[in-house]
């Protein structure tokens, strides 16, 4: 074949032994090929929705639902439609996302860093609990959550009151909701500003830190901002955030904010689990940071802090985010499971109550696949840009 | 060069063994493994029911007819559920029992004078409308509801009610609960995508009291969650709450309420459209309702083929050709008495006083009696 | 990283000064170690009473484990053991899985020590005869076989027949697309990536879901697939995208120049892959495959929300059964069933550990 070629005197436009051709060719033998079992499959789902006289397209979307929902964002009742129920689902499985995310980086950047810890004990401690919650399925561990959470609270006849106005019971956790009085902008704005300060600062210190060299301590001052400013504002204003107080009325509490058992387990349960994954991410992270740079960084004198702050963090930073990403991602898309402990999120109420009134699987299923879809195209390309960004501010 | 040659030598032996292993039974093997099996309690071994390979696609064919497609696979596909003790229940070793499985078993009868042809599907509350419209299953006799929209929206067609039920509420005794309209504001734990859902709604909202709602998908996690406090009432249909309340830890700790609070009447589902089939399955079904009116059990039916009374014989296939309307034997019902037996005999030992469940007939007892089963005359 | 440090530093000194050095090196280290001593001892004294000591480990029902202070009932585990392996599969035919999983055995164990000869055919023999093998040995209905419908298999053997089948089958889906998205043709690469972002940008559960509820509609009339198969059709399909990354992985650590070198011999596309750069990539990635493997074993657990009965599901069902309902059953049959994933991932995690470390050392030489 290698001799043919030589002999050819040009490679023919549109010959078998032309690679682009060939390229072509293959290409459009694949598109044709997928488009064709693409458009068999899609034919016969829409013939068979018609022969079995199956109602298909979205126009239930605006039917009410009839049924009620125990946690919601938004307000609904069963007259609201299946729309509706798309939301509340959306909204709680964000909420569960969101959250259990924040408690995972906090949970599992502190075990990584007690894996690193010199006190042995620590160590192995932080090992442990790396080593057993990532080798247990997900699955059980909620369940596990779920029915420890439930047994280790009281009926709500006997809730515990750690806090005036707060109750831990077997329905969940019931805090008085703080509801907004006059006055209230004045408070929201004082938190505004006070981050607005902090902002400024810190752009003011790293300017005459590079021209200068002198550090300036924003953080602390920006912080001292936040909490004296709202407080200010606060007792100025005659203290204008109320509580609702909370009553216990026949079988249930009335009043107040009420968090699920459900949605604790689910939580707690996501957090710890992906905590485990994020502590190995973050131990191999700072580890791989060579040995040598902290050796040269206390030989310039930097301090403890500093050589954590300014050499290790960074460095290891580009090593922790893209597997961090995927870790977060994984979370996200796992609060899927809350379908088995009874968490109102968007494959339990909408891919699961929603699609078994109305049994339009088909578009149920597409809708729910396409959301999860987005957040995760929307989160990685999030985690893209801190990427990026951390890698050009701190070269 | 060496290496060629094993790996060839590797590859006649993988070709042989494949020859081998998938070698088609030989022909007479099936027969002689069904003769091996009993015939009342069928599905011992799972022998019987599948000929075909498991686990691969199969083709049906005469699409049209499902019942020479039955026929032709030389077994029924029945959708029950994943476990519900008294309707469709799999023991220890798989063996599947309940009202609705004799429901299926009576169409296996009618359809092959064998009820070890069956081949059971578990179904979730959400796969089951999937199962039948595409065909996994011949028909769904799973405790499902009859309604409009399912009858109209999901491309089904509801043949006969095999039971008449109504929704309940369990509640803990201690709690102090007596009837529904002290569940004002209470936690309600339930199985999500029921008709169950939407009826609590409608209850609670025409009274005005308040209520909260906990779904979960399966049963037994309903049913746990209730146990370990989380609901202060658990509801579903009247005969499931007395199914699930023997599954807890001490039965006597909790009472039904006395209210029903909506009409469940679960019926037997086949696809729209193929009309013979479902007269297959509807008047399957009756000639139980009929056997019993008539008083013929699974014990006495043989000696009944002397009897001189007409309806009897008719009904028997004697001195009629019922059976070849509706595309069966002539022996058809006595094939469903024989094998399964009469309505009240497979009530009373599913779900009646011979089961633990010991739920009274009610509703459910012959028309003649105060009920509501009346088997339509076959004539 | 500390055993190393450790060795030679406990040669030195007493066990006193270790403990100085290690645990009350600082004040802050020694509130620590207090906190952690604390910790440990609010743990595992009450999970040993749990687990031993208060526990009943002989019993025929539910009486054995109603004691006032009862810890875990084990005999629901010993009791319902067959169930837990078998699921429903008969038991005259449970011999049938066990030769599966011995014909299983003994292909893995040559092919995970790497000092054992035969690598290529033993290869061959688990990803061609023994899928096979199983497959036929399992369902039946062939070679004498009693058929055994797929609606009767359960319990362990079924979480290991969706993570097996779903590894073996993704492996070769996972390499197709792996060189796909590193194609040079710009339609098969964008092919490629929206395949593997879409499997990777959806939960396992909606794919459950999907293949359970959704996929029979696509299916022309007449033609219907077990519920297992299409359940093991959504987790292949999905666990492909992910196998796909790790291949991904192992190609870029192959250096072009092997490939252009292949070509310059006149090896074409698919000869310079299936005979030099795959092997070697594959050499690379055993870890990441296995590390894939852990997770989707821990993924079988979700087939329960589709209502087939692994492992966790087994347990779940017998969790209803009336004869072992009492408070301790199922925190008892979840720890059974905690232990027994912790014991497969761990090891695997191990020894994917250990070949990374082979394959670390091989190539810094």
């Amino acid at each position: 074949m290698v001799m043919k070629e030589q002999k050819a005197p040009r490679p023919v436009m549109f010959g078998w032994s032309n690679p682009k051709f060939r390229g072509v060719i293959y290409q459009l033998l694949v598109v044709l090929c997928l488009g064709a079992v693409i458009w068999v499959m899609a034919a016969t789902a829409v013939e068979n929705l018609h022969r079995l006289g199956i109602a298909s397209g979205f126009g239930f979307l605006n039917q009410p639902s009839g049924f009620s929902i125990i946690m919601s964002l938004i307000p609904y009742s069963e007259q609201s439609t299946y729309g509706d129920v798309f939301i509340v689902g959306l909204l709680n499985t964000l909420l569960v996302a969101v959250i259990g995310i924040v408690l995972a980086l906090i949970i599992g950047f502190t075990v990584g860093i007690a894996r690193l810890s010199g006190n042995w004990l620590v160590a192995r401690l932080a090992a442990i609990y790396v080593e057993t919650l990532r080798n247990i399925p997900l699955l059980l561990q909620l369940f596990f959550w779920y029915i420890g959470v439930l047994r280790a609270m009281p009926k709500p006849a006997a809730s515990l009151e750690p806090l005036p106005g707060f109750f831990i019971n077997n329905r969940g956790i019931v805090l008085p909701s703080p509801y907004e009085a006059s006055g209230f902008w004045w408070f929201s704005g004082a938190i505004v500003l006070a981050l607005l300060i902090g902002a400024g600062l810190r752009i003011v210190a790293h300017r005459r830190q590079k021209e200068t060299g002198q550090v300036f301590l924003w953080i602390r001052i920006s912080v001292l901002l936040l909490i004296v400013l709202p407080l200010i504002a606060f007792v100025l204003k005659g203290a204008p955030l109320h509580f609702e107080l909370v009553v216990l009325s026949g079988l249930n509490f009335k009043g107040g904010v009420h968090l699920i058992p459900e949605f604790v387990a689910l939580t707690l349960g996501l957090a710890t689990y992906t905590a485990s994954f994020i502590a190995e991410i973050v131990r191999s992270g700072i580890e791989s940071v060579a040995r040598g740079q902290r050796e040269a960084a206390q030989a310039l004198g930097l301090t403890k802090s500093q050589t954590l702050r300014h050499v290790i963090v960074p460095q290891s930073m580009r090593v922790i985010i893209p597997p961090l990403t995927s870790q977060i991602l994984n979370l996200m898309k796992n609060s899927s499971l809350a379908v088995a402990i009874g968490y109102p999120d968007l494959v339990s109420v909408f891919a699961g109550t929603v699609l078994n009134q109305t049994g339009q699987a088909v578009e149920v299923i597409a809708i729910t696949m396409a959301v999860y879809l987005v957040l995760s195209l929307i989160a990685s390309s999030f985690m893209g840009w801190f990427n990026t960004r951390y890698a050009i501010v701190e070269r | 060069m060496r290496n060629r040659f094993t790996v060839l030598i590797i590859g006649i032996l993988i070709g042989a063994a494949l020859i081998y292993f998938l070698r088609p039974n030989p022909p007479g093997w099936e027969a002689a493994q069904t003769g091996a099996s009993s015939s009342i309690v069928s599905v011992t071994t799972p022998t019987a029911t599948a000929p075909a390979a498991t686990g691969a696609a199969t083709a049906t064919a005469a699409a049209d007819s499902t019942l020479a497609a039955v026929k032709a696979r030389g077994y029924l596909k029945c959708g029950v559920s994943q476990g519900l003790p008294g309707f469709s229940n799999a023991d220890d070793k798989g063996q599947w029992a309940g009202i609705d499985v004799d429901t299926c078993r009576a169409i296996a009868a009618a359809i092959f004078g064998d009820i070890s042809k069956i081949r059971y599907s578990p179904l979730s509350a959400k796969e089951r409308f999937t199962a039948l419209q595409s065909g996994e299953i011949d028909v769904l006799t799973r405790n499902t509801t009859l309604t409009l929209t399912r009858d109209t929206s999901l491309g089904f067609d509801f043949t006969a009610v095999n039971y008449f039920d109504g929704q309940g509420f369990l509640v803990k005794k201690e709690s102090g609960i007596t009837d529904a309209a002290g569940l004002n504001g209470a936690t309600i734990c339930l199985q999500t995508g029921t008709t169950t859902e939407l009826n609590v709604a409608d209850y609670f909202r025409t009274r005005n009291m308040t209520y909260q709602i906990v779904a979960f998908d399966r049963n037994d996690e309903t049913l746990s969650a209730y146990e370990q406090g989380r609901c202060d009432a658990l509801t579903t249909d009247a005969s499931g709450l007395y199914a699930e309340r023997l599954e807890l830890k001490d039965p006597s700790a909790h009472i039904i309420l006395p209210e029903l609070i909506s009409k469940e009447p679960l019926a037997v589902a086949v696809r729209q459209g193929d009309d013979q089939w479902e007269d297959v399955v509807r008047w399957s079904f009756y000639a139980m309702l009929d056997a019993e009116e008539f008083g013929l059990t699974s014990a006495n039916v043989d000696d009944a083929k002397s009897t001189p009374s007409p309806e009897v014989r008719r009904f028997l296939g004697l001195d009629s050709n019922f059976g070849s309307m509706l595309g069966l034997s002539n022996d058809w019902a006595y094939n469903v008495v024989k094998l399964v037996g009469n309505y009240g005999e497979i009530f009373e030992r599913n779900v009646g006083k011979e089961s633990q469940l010991g739920i009274p007939r009610g509703l459910n007892a012959q028309w003649k009696r105060g009920g509501l089963m009346y088997g339509m005359p076959i004539r | 990283m500390t055993q190393l440090t450790l060795a030679p530093v406990r040669r030195r000194i007493s066990a006193m000064a270790w403990a100085r050095e290690n645990l009350f090196s600082s004040p802050f280290n020694t509130v620590l170690t207090l906190a952690a001593l604390y910790l440990i001892w609010l743990v595992v004294p009450d999970l040993l009473d749990w687990a031993v000591f208060r526990a009943t480990f002989t019993g025929l029902d539910r009486k054995a484990c109603l004691g006032a202070d009862q810890g875990a009932c084990w005999p629901f585990v010993t009791h319902n053991l067959d169930q837990f392996i078998y699921g429903h599969y008969p038991e005259e035919e449970r011999w049938r899985v066990d030769t599966t999983f011995i014909l299983g055995i003994a292909g893995l164990v040559p092919l995970m020590i790497p000092r054992a000869p035969w690598k290529r055919l033993n290869a061959l023999y688990m990803l061609g005869f023994f899928p096979l093998a199983a497959f036929v040995l399992l369902s039946g209905g062939r070679s004498g076989l009693n058929p055994v419908d797929t609606s009767y298999w359960g319990g362990f053997m079924l979480t290991l027949v969706v993570a097996v089948t779903g590894i073996v089958l993704s492996l070769p889906l996972g390499i197709v697309l792996a060189l796909g998205r590193r194609s040079r043709l710009p339609l098969i690469r964008l092919l490629s990536v929206i395949y593997i972002e879409f499997w990777r940008g959806v939960p396992l559960v909606t794919v459950l879901f999907m293949a359970s509820v959704m996929l029979p509609l696509f299916l022309p009339q007449g033609v219907t697939f077990d519920k297992l198969l299409r359940c093991l059709i959504g987790v292949t399909l999905f666990s492909a995208a992910y196998m796909a990354e790790v291949v991904r992985g192992g190609l870029q650590a192959i250096p072009r120049g092997q490939q252009e070198a292949a070509s310059a011999l006149g090896l074409g596309y698919w000869q310079s892959m299936w005979f030099i750069v795959i092997p070697q990539a594959l050499r690379h990635v055993i870890p990441g495959i296995v590390n894939t493997f852990i997770g989707l074993f821990k993924d079988t657990t979700l087939v329960l929300v589709v209502g087939l009965f692994d492992l966790f599901g087994m347990v779940q069902f017998q969790l209803s059964d009336a004869r072992w309902s009492t408070p301790q059953t199922p925190t008892t049959g979840y720890a059974f069933v905690a232990f027994v994933f912790w014991v497969c991932c761990f090891g695997m995690s191990r020894y994917s550990m250990s070949v990374e470390k082979r394959l670390k050392q091989g190539g810094s030489k």
